[in-house]
């Protein structure tokens, strides 16, 4: 059987350049490079209304993403909705009186969890709760609210 | 009256029993990939027809793809003032459904229908014959190398067409269009998932490359040994190449991303 180096070369460099393009999309274009999703820290919050958040919604401190929702689920017991969001391990931490909040991303645009921290020294531990919470602005009652108010019984 | 139900039942039987030998033809192909291991230079011989001949369709397509979608998802997305997203719109695109897809379409057009025609033709002159009469199992020395190149070729080159698709669309938006550059690229960081997206589109073209593969060497196999057979089953190859893949892309991108 004849060894045929060029064709060698060329399948080698054909299949370099395949792994190359599979290591671009992974480092490049996912969350890989930038977010390493296992020694994280974990914190939960209380919500009276999640809104429209989701998971893997993004968790700012001041407006820089420091984390991301992994889950949102009901509490049977008082229903209200549990967030829970993993936060990168070099802001570990945040003060134990740590505000959450929901918020939207323009008029339309996404929702996020936003942590104002407070002036406490204890730090929050990981898989501990943030008491403060404040829930998500829902857009429907605010214009229901402002559509209706004039027409409350009790002020006619 | 009586012709149309004979007719129908001969198709039923037909199409079932080639089916069957489809599915025996894939077990044996199987079984043989162990024995092209102890051979690799068989393999490497296939990976150079199957897979870097196809290198150049795949990148300059990939690379078009790409610029289109810039060009029509800056349209759309200025009309919201969403520019930014362009990066997002073009990764996921291309990742999620366009790298698989249409790099598994380019595939069986350029490298399926090739290996249809040249098994055909190994049976139409009697070669796969005589391998047998020099008692060389035909399978295991031509179609399981050839099966082997195409599965591991096919998922290398969706993720070329992925890749270069979005440098591509990198060259029109930011470029021409004149896109933030950082925006491109941590839109894109921001709202792609490593194992949702990526891994999701690999497994695609994983699948697809096994599929497109089996068909073209299976027609290719059971052709009738004429001229007018093997063209036959190179048509039969791209066309049901083409509607498998569509196919199965709904199934898996609803049972992927779907909420099902």
């Amino acid at each position: 059987m004849q060894h045929n180096t060029t064709q060698d070369t060329l399948v080698g460099l054909f299949v370099a350049s395949g792994i190359g393009a599979l290591f671009f999309m992974a480092m490049q274009i996912s969350n890989l490079g930038t977010f390493n999703a296992k020694d994280n820290y974990t914190i939960s919050a209380d919500f009276e209304n999640s809104g429209g958040l989701k998971v893997k919604s993004p968790v700012v401190i001041g407006g820089v993403k420091i984390g991301r929702v992994t889950d949102i689920s009901l509490d049977k017991k008082n229903f209200r909705s549990v967030v829970k969001m993993s936060i990168d391990p070099q802001y570990n931490a945040l003060p134990e009186d740590t505000t959450a909040s929901i918020f939207t991303a323009g008029l339309l645009g996404e929702q996020y969890v936003s942590l104002e921290p407070g002036g406490s020294d204890t730090p929050l531990k990981n898989n501990s709760k943030v008491e403060i919470t404040q829930s998500a602005i829902v857009l429907e009652e605010l214009i229901g609210q402002f559509l209706f108010k004039d027409k409350d019984p009790d002020k006619k | 009256m009586i012709i149309i139900f004979t007719q129908l039942g001969v198709a039923t039987r037909t199409s079932f029993a080639k089916l069957g030998r489809g599915t025996f033809f894939l077990i044996q192909t199987l079984a043989g990939i162990a024995s092209v291991l102890a051979r690799p230079r068989l393999l490497s011989k296939q990976l150079y027809s199957v897979g870097v001949l196809s290198f150049l369709i795949i990148t300059i397509s990939g690379l078009f793809v790409g610029m289109v979608l810039a060009l029509q998802g800056y349209y759309t997305l200025s009309d919201f003032g969403a520019e930014e997203a362009l990066g997002q719109m073009i990764a996921t695109s291309l990742v999620r459904e366009l790298g698989p897809v249409v790099a598994a379409l380019l595939f069986a057009g350029r490298a399926g229908s090739a290996l249809t025609a040249e098994i055909g033709l190994m049976k139409a002159t009697e070669q796969l014959s005589g391998m047998e009469m020099m008692a060389i199992d035909p399978i295991n020395r031509i179609v399981s190398p050839r099966f082997l190149a195409g599965f591991i070729s096919m998922p290398l080159l969706a993720a070329l067409f992925s890749s270069i698709g979005i440098v591509g669309g990198h060259v029109v938006g930011v470029g021409v269009l004149g896109v933030d550059d950082g925006a491109y690229w941590t839109q894109m960081q921001s709202n792609l998932d490593f194992y949702d997206d990526i891994v999701n589109g690999f497994i695609k073209s994983v699948v697809f490359g096994f599929v497109i593969t089996w068909i073209a060497l299976f027609e290719g196999y059971d052709t009738l040994p004429t001229s007018e057979g093997i063209s036959r089953a190179t048509t039969r190859t791209v066309v049901n190449s083409a509607f498998t893949i569509l196919g199965l892309d709904f199934i898996l991108t609803a049972l992927m991303f779907g909420d099902l």
